[in-house]
């Protein structure tokens, strides 16, 4: 997507796969050491089809040689983890900082800043989820050289949450409370109510240093901001902006690797541009927004490259606003989805690249049901669903009830050739219907303000994620207190509202046990399968390619990027 | 000359600060707004959304934050980005080198070939040379920038692997002669239009001068042929062109959108773009001032130059 619409790319999802909680978290260690023991490319190989196995065996700790260019078509341009950025910028994140723990492609999650995840089975967290106690990694240092310590994680915690710091979302940290550093690498806090999708939440929180931050006068404009000073494998080097950010290797990285020298992660705006600069060998990995759906074929074809195909969390759906009296008619949205030809879409317009989908959650998810009713193309059975719920043909064709028109307009951003097709596919099924939809196209910057926080849409076609960071949560897109034209606080801009959805989404942030959440949000997915708030089209996947000789490279649907392990990428 | 000097300088302040109220006014007044990026992802709430707009002083007045605006600016604070949080200076100035490195030499190379073009054109009105260049630059006007860039890219860089692929230089070289290759393809596709447009110019200027009296009475006393035209046709035809390169100056420091964009060149027209894209509205509006600025400054220019080169025309006062 060009940038309008990449705005929108969200990958990751918690997956935190079928194991109990407990037992993943009892042992990650372990998990960790099985993986690397198979070697990082062969762990990983089978959650990402397409990924060859390595064909040299990972350099010994210490050794780094040469440098990785990675090509991006969004420029990074927000370097304190805690304040507002865009999925891009976490490339740079999640190789200058460190979280207390990341989640790896089977979702599983690996301490990193802290030796163990916590969990109602280790103590690490109490039986009512209320009090939550973190041992900590000794021996870590800043790239300044100073030492990490608990006060890092207590200055971060609470810097989140302070009065006038632009923090980029305060959801589940807000429920932190009392604070205690218990030792230098023991720290311990108290949740105002159980939340369990906090623990994914911190797998996407990078604890950033007190002694830089609580020095400066402020911290939304303090020195570190532009030149950030974290824990990671890569130590900030230096960036040109417009052009690229080269990281260095950090030498005293606690974790494996890094095995190169620098990163460069490369902007190039055009992705047909940077497409051919991945042809011409300028960058070796295109990432993130991947290469252009009618490239892909080449592409596989080109010597020297290795295309994956990668899952994304993100969806591409139809977005129905129910303020509006025909949409918010069960049976119109019933409709209108039995008049989408995904075939048509996925396989004419995006070269058969994205994958079908009934639910709200990534089809890798751990709470994913395969058991929804599948999508059929049937516009006979979409006429008769609308002559059965009352909205009868009039003189002109177009249908109506009680006065009430069956028209609306279909909005995206403009610019977008492939959305613009996929917008013409569907008016023209729609009509056979006798629905009067037209399109109504927006620059991104305007169709993603008020018009779609504030609700004024009348469908959307929009690619976007319905999780809690990577936690499967879908509250704060479903919960009817998620409405913010009806004063809530979230963005269910559908403003769709069920009492049962309610229910289910408040038990299953409360409870820990996996087995239950698995079980109520597999419900929560028929009801959303049934009322239809969002009209599912396809789960995104993107195809990411990498020099054949670059090693290491591991997509994880967990991660926001893939550059997620870049410290482990090495040169055959 | 120094009073006509204040007087355009005067003009100047109160044009600069009504192009600063408009554009400040028409930018903020657009839908969407510098949040928008963030509520597309889903993962920020109403809540967050509105927390860090109030940060921003968004949820203000808009004459309240012009008026602020223009104080810090006032005193030298343009302000910092809302993407980066850099100051927009500091900004504005790591992006002009490249923009200047790449207009200044295609204007260069366009002036030249075109200026050669368009003199040769007049002198020979009507020939097969002056038809094919009169054709030549119709086409290249007619040609869209960013098809022909990406024309460049697939022959030159993909095809015959003669060019890189764009980018101001390889990260880790940037010697003169990296530099050198990678500002050839760009600086093809905007010389192309540019050399276009100057030969027009410059056979247009040329034609009227060619004609003027004191040409015919050059020859007449026998003056050598390519003594008039150097002398007398090309010094006098060139004095149109002081204007229009005066005007050209914002030109070769806003940079050029398209071309930066495919070109992967970091200048000041992709910093624009993507301000606007992403409603950073303290770089726009340091770009608007910073344009506005220099479209006044090379009129300015323009103007007094025009009198010393050509003294015909006095002093302006």
């Amino acid at each position: 997507m060009g940038h309008g619409v990449r705005w929108l790319e969200r990958k990751g999802d918690p997956s935190m796969n079928d194991h109990s909680t407990d037992r993943i978290l009892a042992a990650p260690a372990l998990r960790r050491r099985a993986l690397l023991a198979l070697g990082a490319g062969a762990g990983l190989a089978a959650a990402a089809p397409g990924f060859a196995p390595s064909a040299k065996a990972q350099p010994a700790q210490g050794m780094r040689k040469g440098q990785v260019v990675v090509g991006l078509s969004q420029e990074p341009t927000a370097f304190n983890p805690l304040m507002p950025g865009i999925e891009v910028d976490e490339t740079i994140w999640m190789n200058v900082f460190d979280t207390l723990w990341y989640p790896m492609p089977d979702g599983s999650l690996v301490p990193s800043l802290a030796t163990e995840v916590p969990s109602t089975g280790n103590g690490g967290i109490s039986a009512d989820g209320l009090r939550w106690r973190v041992k900590l990694r000794p021996g870590v240092t800043w790239h300044d050289g100073t030492a990490f310590t608990a006060e890092d994680v207590k200055y971060t915690l609470e810097l989140i949450v302070a009065p006038g710091f632009k923090s980029r979302t305060r959801l589940g940290h807000a429920l932190v409370r009392d604070i205690e550093v218990l030792g230098p690498h023991e720290i311990a806090w108290r949740m105002e109510s159980a939340f369990a999708p906090y623990l994914a939440f911190l797998s996407n929180t990078y604890i950033v240093p007190k002694h830089l931050l609580a020095a400066a006068s402020d911290p939304n404009t303090a020195p570190f901001n532009g030149a950030p000073v974290g824990t990671g494998a890569f130590r900030w080097d230096r960036r040109v902006p417009g052009d690229h950010i080269q990281l260095a290797a950090n030498e005293k990285y606690f974790g494996k690797g890094p095995f190169l020298e620098r990163a460069i992660l490369k902007y190039v705006p055009d992705m047909t541009a940077l497409y051919a600069q991945f042809r011409t060998g300028q960058v070796d990995a295109i990432i993130g927004t991947g290469i252009p759906a009618n490239f892909v074929a080449e592409a596989e074809k080109l010597p020297g490259k290795r295309i994956s195909k990668v899952s994304s969390g993100s969806l591409e759906v139809l977005m129905p606003n129910l303020g509006q009296p025909a949409l918010s008619d069960k049976a119109v949205r019933q409709a209108l989805y039995a008049g989408i030809n995904k075939k048509g879409i996925i396989d004419v317009i995006f070269y058969g690249l994205h994958k079908p989908t009934e639910s709200f959650a990534p089809q890798e998810s751990w709470v994913y049901n395969a058991d929804l009713p599948a999508h059929r193309f049937d516009l006979a059975a979409a006429n008769a669903m609308l002559d059965k719920a009352g909205w009868a043909r009039g003189a002109n064709g177009l249908r109506a009830k009680d006065g009430v028109p069956l028209a609306f307009d279909i909005s995206t951003t403009t610019g977008n050739a492939l959305r613009e097709q996929s917008q013409q596919l569907l008016l023209q099924d729609w009509s056979k219907m006798g629905v009067a939809a037209k399109v109504n196209n927006m620059p991104a910057a305007v169709i993603w303000g008020e018009f779609y926080v504030r609700s004024k849409f009348q469908t959307l076609l929009v690619g976007t994620g319905f999780r809690s960071g990577i936690d499967p949560d879908p509250s704060n897109r479903f919960a009817s207190n998620a409405i913010p034209v009806k004063g809530g606080s979230g963005g269910n801009y559908m403003q769709w509202e069920n009492a049962e959805a309610d229910r289910i989404m408040v038990e299953a942030q409360a409870t820990f046990d996996t087995a239950r959440r698995k079980a109520l949000y597999l419900r929560l997915q028929e009801i959303v399968r049934d009322e239809l708030p969002i009209l599912p089209i396809y789960q995104y996947v993107t195809a990411e390619g990498t020099k054949s000789n670059l090693m290491g490279y591991a997509p994880n649907i967990n991660a926001r990027q893939n550059t997620w392990n870049m410290r482990e990428w090495y040169w055959a | 000359m120094s009073g006509y000097v204040v007087r355009r300088l005067g003009q100047s302040l109160v044009l600069l600060l009504m192009v600063s109220m408009i554009g400040f006014a028409i930018l903020h007044l657009a839908p969407g707004g510098p949040l928008s990026q963030f509520a597309a992802g889903g993962d920020m709430t109403q809540e967050d959304l509105d927390r860090i707009a109030k940060e921003l002083g968004l949820d203000r007045p808009l004459p309240v934050q012009y008026v602020e605006w223009l104080w810090r600016m006032l005193q030298g604070d343009w302000g910092r980005s809302y993407r980066d949080q850099q100051p927009v200076l500091q900004i504005i100035g790591s992006h002009i080198g490249a923009t200047l490195e790449l207009m200044l030499t295609s204007t260069l190379v366009a002036m030249m070939i075109g200026a050669w073009v368009g003199i040769l054109g007049a002198i020979r009105r009507y020939s097969i040379f002056d038809s094919l260049a009169t054709i030549g630059a119709m086409v290249a006007l007619s040609i869209p920038t960013f098809w022909f860039g990406l024309v460049v890219i697939y022959v030159f860089s993909v095809g015959l692997e003669w060019l890189p692929a764009g980018n101001r230089y390889t990260i880790g070289d940037e010697s003169l002669l990296d530099r050198l290759h990678h500002l050839i393809g760009p600086c093809m596709v905007l010389a192309l239009v540019s050399t276009a447009v100057w030969s027009r110019y410059m056979r247009s200027s040329m034609l009227d001068v060619i004609n003027q009296d004191y040409i015919r009475t050059a020859r007449s006393k026998g003056l050598p042929e390519r003594r008039i035209l150097l002398n007398h046709a090309v010094r006098n035809a060139l004095l149109p062109m002081i204007t229009i390169t005066g005007l050209h100056l914002p030109a070769l420091l806003s940079g050029a959108l398209v071309t930066e964009t495919v070109f992967t060149w970091p200048g000041m027209g992709r910093l624009f773009l993507d301000s606007i894209s992403y409603r950073d509205y303290p770089v726009v509006m340091g770009i608007l001032v910073f344009t506005s600025v220099m479209v006044l400054a090379g009129s300015l220019i323009a103007d007094l130059l025009y009198s010393v080169a050509d003294p015909r025309m006095g002093a302006p006062g």
